[in-house]
């Protein structure tokens, strides 16, 4: 199986041994079939997982790119949906898309997206639990967030390449990713929101998470990311 | 540990589809021919979302087949405990009416190559396929279904032709078959043999599902025709007699139409599914 592994994978070396047509002819062709399925199945499964990064690339340029990264990142899971989580740093590290630095960002926008696609489900918890919160308690709650929350931060404005926007409305951008219902919705975060969030699923109550943002970003204010995470269900319970 | 739940509830002798989410509305308001689905295995083994969602909502109306492609049951190695594990989990809350997997491999040493790859039919290869059967049984607490493999080649070390191979493995682990029409004739026109031949020779008292599926048609080295399983296009004319021809020898069965690629609009794919009834009918 090894010999026929590496045949299917570099169609350079000849097919392996031992394989016949009907006639007892050697398989020459026939044997095609299988690298052909194996290499296209797994650029189409790129593809649909990347269909920004394929934009950006091109179909042709794609296909160059999608095939190196399969060569060097088989699948070890059988789950396509999951296949992919190393392209972003394998794009990054792709010496000849130095000019496409924002690409590897790109990628891990569509890998988020993705995962908040198949995240588990977590109701929603009542807006109105937040509300009924005292205002001296409420910098020291916890809450817990959805499992499909995902926050991405970069030096790019990542969420404006994502829509094709004609023009960024600034630099780099940090990008919320909310699944009130089965779609995943991405939207930009202020400056500070990025920490402020990723410090919540880290378990901090508001209130030091709200001082971690506010280092970073003084004129943070947690009633934007809040509105966004309340809008996009995200909030499962308080603690 | 054979379970309480000693079979499955059977499929339907009817008609069913490959499931594809696009045709999601479509086989809610219109199901047409359509009386049960098949879903492949290893699109539902997300933690929850869309996909599952659907899946909740169309096994109140349907009876549900579970289809494996990733299990590798032809492999050499061992197969992988973490994706018995889930595959375990998928069966244990959807409980379908059966579930089936291939005579392929696809996993070797932890890596996965997406394709359903051929196997020498030898007493080692019997060996190992029949262990996995009974490994995947014993976990699932249920019996599972075996695949005949569309083929482009032969193995020069084969000493088992596949009818005789599939029937030792079904009469050695209980497993039962499920005979994909297409494959035969595929296999049939890519290697010179006779698809009625194949199919007097299958235990046909062993099939409890019956596939069609769409090919294409190629040309190997030597200007012979090769025919290519590629699920993205209509059952051929000659598939469809070949399928009359397996009815008369199984009576009636399940019988699927598989469309992976190039999916239709639904009302092509149902067309598909309303001959297959059709021919359900005579038998």
């Amino acid at each position: 199986m090894k010999q026929f592994i590496s045949a299917l994978m570099d169609a350079h070396l000849p097919a392996p041994d031992g394989l016949q047509d009907g006639m007892a002819h050697t398989a020459g062709r026939r044997f095609d079939v299988y690298r052909n399925n194996v290499v296209h199945s797994l650029i189409t499964a790129l593809k649909v997982g990347f269909p920004t990064v394929t934009r950006l690339l091109g179909p042709e340029n794609m296909n160059r790119v999608a095939g190196a990264f399969l060569r060097a990142h088989p699948p070890t899971d059988p789950r396509m949906m999951y296949y992919g989580a190393a392209f972003p740093a394998f794009l990054e590290s792709h010496k000849q898309l130095d000019q496409m630095g924002y690409l590897a960002d790109v990628a891990r926008l569509e890998l988020a997206i993705r995962q908040a696609y198949h995240a588990g489900d977590a109701p929603a918890m009542p807006s109105e639990h937040l509300a009924e919160i005292p205002p001296e308690a409420l910098l020291q709650t916890k809450v817990h967030l959805a499992p499909a929350v995902q926050v991405i931060r970069s030096d790019w404005p990542v969420l404006d390449i994502w829509n094709d926007a004609q023009t960024a409305q600034s630099k780099a951008q940090d990008v919320l990713i909310t699944r009130p219902a089965f779609d995943p919705i991405p939207q930009a975060l202020p400056p500070g929101g990025a920490t402020w969030i990723l410090a919540l699923m880290q378990g901090a109550k508001l209130g030091d998470a709200l001082d971690a943002a506010t280092t970073e970003a003084p004129q943070f204010d947690m009633g934007g990311p809040l509105t966004l995470l309340l809008l996009g269900g995200a909030l499962v319970s308080l603690e | 540990m054979q379970s309480e739940k000693p079979d499955f509830s059977p499929l339907p002798n009817t008609a069913g589809v490959g499931y594809k989410p696009q045709h999601f509305n479509d086989l809610i308001e219109h199901p047409g021919a359509v009386s049960w689905l098949e879903i492949h295995a290893e699109n539902y083994m997300g933690d929850g979302g869309r996909p599952l969602a659907q899946l909740r909502q169309l096994r109140q109306d349907f009876a549900i087949s579970v289809h494996g492609v990733g299990l590798s049951i032809g492999g050499e190695t061992p197969l992988d405990p973490a994706h018995l594990a889930r595959l375990k989990h998928l069966i244990g809350w959807l409980q379908p009416a059966i579930f089936s997997e291939h005579l392929a491999w696809s996993t070797h040493d932890g890596q996965f190559l997406n394709d359903l790859l051929p196997l020498p039919y030898t007493d080692t290869t019997l060996a190992h396929v029949c262990d996995h059967i009974d490994l995947v049984q014993e976990v699932l607490g249920q019996q599972m279904l075996l695949e005949n493999p569309s083929s482009y080649l032969n193995f020069a070390s084969s000493t088992w032709e596949e009818p005789a191979f599939l029937d030792e493995v079904a009469r050695r682990t209980g497993c039962g078959l499920l005979l994909d029409v297409n494959n035969v004739f595929v296999s049939a026109t890519n290697l010179g043999f006779s698809p009625e031949g194949y199919i007097d020779a299958y235990p046909t008292d062993k099939v409890r599902e019956i596939h069609l599926g769409g090919h294409e048609v190629d040309k190997d080295d030597h200007d012979a025709p090769l025919l290519i399983d590629n699920h993205a296009a209509l059952v051929a004319d000659p598939v469809w007699t070949l399928l009359d021809y397996t009815l008369a020898a199984t009576g009636p069965k399940p019988v699927l139409v598989e469309w992976d690629n190039d999916v239709p609009d639904w009302v092509v794919l149902e067309g598909e599914a309303a001959q297959a009834a059709l021919a359900l009918e005579g038998a």
